[in-house]
Parts: structure tokens; C-alpha cells; sequence
């Protein structure tokens, strides 16, 4: 092999290969075990931040337990199988104060990601809290802070007679046109986030409630 | 830079060159990505900084110490490697500290690999040095950076929000300037920082240097 430029000393493939062969081996053990070692921090971390989410959507609740719904209904998450998870919420004497489930649709820059609470008792949807936004600062991010967005809350999720889907889907309205109590008020400058807040909401709701709603039962008593 | 001599001693020159003379957003406008992208509160600058500084310095080292082991046809390849190992160290360290900072920081954690400045550094130094004075120029590297993001971190968070690491400054009745924290601020802030830079640095060359540059 001759070559025209001043190459450094031709080397062996086979040593190349050892090279990059031990130090990816290297890497390998270096990322494996920084792994390892924070993995249980990381768990803890989530954890945690799904317990400040599920505690604030439904304020007064102390403890928590984890179901999955499906289509033959509800049972506790550590039995496995699939399904949409929903935390249940207790208050100190035991008793449900309501249900945490996930929702999310587009929003302005990426998908919102929201916890919502959702209360039997009345019905209606106790509030939210956002898990991940990237949102405009300053414009899509009033959705946790405008006192008149989160004056929305509660909001109606009442079945309808059948128990198939919501009476009156949830849906988002211009700023200042809001008739029913199943209609979220925009905030006028962050009208994108805040549709996909009440996207969000609706489809979660529509899926969800008609399966959880006739066990309800089945989470009240904290065993 | 092409002057410089090629020795093992380790001078405070070799820690302040990465923050007065040769800093890297100031002076060599690398890593521009996130310079622009999460300077928009003190915090995530801090964060920032600290990330970048760690795999600079521990790529720094790794490469370092291999220096004579590695073939001169794959050290890129081989640099690469190490610095994605070092990135991913830690983005779990990161997330094991705070989820907050960790989704606030995004994806620019991960692309701590793609920063021109680690790379940079590990090619033209490391390859070249021994592991303490490379540790050390990473420091001062890895410093200048911080400093830098620190300097748009303060002056965004200060007018974009009206605070300063959460603290609120011009109280409520402040209007925050939103532009400030949206992309077309960190623009505006980091031109006005490469002014007063450039401006300091021109009146701080001695009078030869300003003549031999008038006189071409």
C-alpha cells in the first residue's frame, strides 16, 4: 500500500481493534456502573415526583396506591398485566379522596404531559399539575399560574346516561366565551397550551372513566 | 496559540488561559448551542457549566493517559467514545440529583457529547500532555465556560424573570421582559457580553501591539 500523504507509521488493523475494542470495554463498565449505583436514586426521585403531583391534584390526600384499568377493570398494579395506570388517593382516615391519571396531547412545542385528579364523589376534575412541559416560558407556562386558567377547576366529567363516554365532552373555548362547566376558558396569549390542556383531558377522560367509573368501588375501602 | 511552547511545567497561566485569554464562548465562540439554549435562569447555567467542566475534565484525563495507546487512525473515533461515556455519567448523575434540573436541562445534556469544546480540547491538549496539566486546563476550561453561561444566565434570569436564582429582585411590581428568556434574548445578551469583552480586551493590549496592528 503506498500513500501519498505523510501518514503516521501504518498500524494493524488487529491493533486498532484492540484499541477501540478495550476501550469501549472501558466505557462500558464505567456507564454500567455509574448505572447501578444511581438507579435506586432515580426511582426514588420519580417516585417522589409522582407522589408531589398525585398529592397536589388532590389536595388532603396522605397516601396512595397504584391500579391499572382495562376493559375487564381495575385491579392493583403489582399484580402485572397491562392497562392505564391510575393512582388512588386516601386521606388520613383511609378514605378516597379521589383518582390521579395521566394525560397529554400536543401543545405549541412539544407534547404536555399532565397528571390530572379526578374526584368520584362529585364527578369532576379536581385540578392538574403538568409532569413535562417545554412550553413557551412566560406564555405557555401560565397554564399552572394564571388564577383565572385554574379557576376552570373543578371542572364537569359527568357520564352520560349510558356510562359509555363523558356527558358533555371536555373541550377548550376562546377566552371569555365559557357557558358550561365542562368548558375550559383559554388564556388569551397561550391558547395552543391551553387547548392541549382540555385535549388532553377529554381523551384521557372519555377512555378512562367509563371503565373506572362502575368499579369505583373496589378502590374506596384502603385494605 | 501556534507560539507556544510545548512543556510539562504547570503555570496559573495553564488553568487562567481557559478563562481570560482563551475562553472558549468569549473568545473562541465554541459550543454555542448551549450557550444560547439554557442560559435562561442561573440555576441552569450553573448546572450547565458544572456538566460540561466534569467530562471536560474527565475526558481530558482518560485521553491523556492513553495518549500513546491510541492509534493515530481511530483517536477521534476513541475520543468520541470516551466523552459519550463521560456525558452519560452524567446525565444519571443528574437525574439522581434533581428531575427538576434534569428536565429543564433537556436534551443538551446528551449533547454535551457534540460540544466542540471537549472535543477541541481533547484533540489539540490532552493528546499532547500529561494527565495533570491536562486535568488542569480542563478545570480552566471548564471554568471559563461556567463562567460565561453564568454571566447570560444573570443578566436573562434578571431581566426576563426579575429574579436571581428564584430569588425575586425588582419585586411584584416588576414587568419581566419575556424576550429576555426566549431564544432571540440569549442572542441579544451574548452580543452585548462579546462587546464589553472585546472592548476590554482591546484596551488592555499594550500600545506596541495596537500599532503594529494600525501600521499594516
Amino acid at each position: 500500500m503506498s500513500s501519498v500523504a505523510p501518514l503516521p507509521p501504518q498500524i494493524s488493523s488487529l491493533r486498532m481493534i484492540q484499541v477501540l475494542g478495550g476501550i469501549a470495554m472501558l466505557s462500558g463498565f464505567l456507564v454500567v456502573l455509574t448505572y447501578q449505583l444511581t438507579l435506586p436514586r432515580i426511582e426514588l426521585n420519580r417516585q417522589r415526583a409522582i407522589e408531589r403531583a398525585v398529592f397536589q391534584v388532590l389536595p388532603g390526600a396522605t397516601t396512595r396506591r397504584d391500579f391499572l384499568v382495562d376493559d375487564d377493570g381495575v385491579r392493583p398494579a403489582g399484580e402485572g398485566g397491562s392497562g392505564t395506570k391510575v393512582y388512588a388517593a386516601y386521606d388520613a382516615d383511609g378514605r378516597l379522596k379521589g383518582i390521579a391519571a395521566e394525560a397529554g396531547a400536543r401543545g405549541y412545542q412539544d407534547i404536555v404531559r399532565i397528571l390530572y385528579g379526578y374526584d368520584p364523589a362529585c364527578q369532576c376534575i379536581t385540578g392538574f399539575a403538568v409532569l413535562q412541559s417545554t412550553e413557551t416560558p412566560g406564555l405557555g407556562d401560565k397554564i399552572t399560574r394564571d388564577a383565572k386558567f385554574l379557576a376552570n377547576f373543578p371542572l364537569d366529567a359527568r357520564l352520560a346516561a349510558d356510562g359509555k363516554q363523558l356527558a358533555n365532552a371536555i373541550v377548550t373555548v376562546k377566552h371569555g366565551s365559557k357557558t358550561g362547566p365542562w368548558q375550559i376558558d383559554a388564556i388569551s396569549g397561550a391558547t395552543i397550551t391551553s387547548t392541549a390542556v382540555g385535549k388532553g383531558l377529554n381523551n384521557s377522560a372519555q377512555n378512562l372513566l367509563p371503565r373506572l367509573q362502575p368499579h369505583i368501588g373496589k378502590l374506596e375501602v384502603q385494605p | 496559540m501556534a507560539g507556544r511552547k510545548r512543556d510539562d511545567t504547570i503555570t496559573a497561566d495553564t488553568f487562567l488561559e481557559g478563562i481570560w485569554r482563551e475562553n472558549p464562548v468569549f473568545v473562541m465562540l465554541l459550543g454555542m448551542c448551549p450557550v444560547l439554549a439554557v442560559t435562561n435562569s442561573v440555576m441552569n447555567a450553573i448546572a450547565m457549566g458544572l456538566a460540561t467542566t466534569f467530562v471536560l475534565i474527565g475526558s481530558s484525563t482518560l485521553v491523556s493517559l492513553l495518549r500513546h495507546v491510541i492509534p493515530k487512525q481511530v483517536r477521534i473515533a476513541t475520543y468520541i467514545v470516551i466523552i459519550a461515556t463521560f456525558v452519560t455519567i452524567v446525565d444519571y448523575v443528574i437525574q439522581a440529583i434533581s428531575l427538576d434540573l434534569y428536565n429543564a436541562l433537556g436534551a443538551f445534556i446528551q449533547l454535551i457529547v457534540v460540544n466542540c469544546i471537549i472535543l477541541g480540547r481533547a484533540e489539540a491538549f490532552a493528546s499532547k500532555n500529561r494527565p495533570l496539566k491536562a486535568v488542569v486546563s480542563g478545570l480552566g476550561m471548564g471554568s471559563g465556560f461556567t463562567i460565561a453561561l453564568l454571566c447570560l444566565g444573570s443578566v436573562r434570569e434578571l431581566l426576563g424573570s426579575g429574579t436571581l436564582l428564584g430569588f425575586s429582585v425588582f419585586g411584584a411590581q416588576f414587568e419581566p421582559w419575556v424576550v429576555m428568556i426566549l431564544p432571540p434574548g440569549g442572542f441579544f445578551v451574548l452580543g452585548g457580553w462579546l462587546l464589553l469583552f472585546n472592548w476590554l480586551r482591546e484596551r488592555k493590549a499594550s500600545p506596541e501591539v495596537k500599532e503594529a496592528v494600525h501600521a499594516r
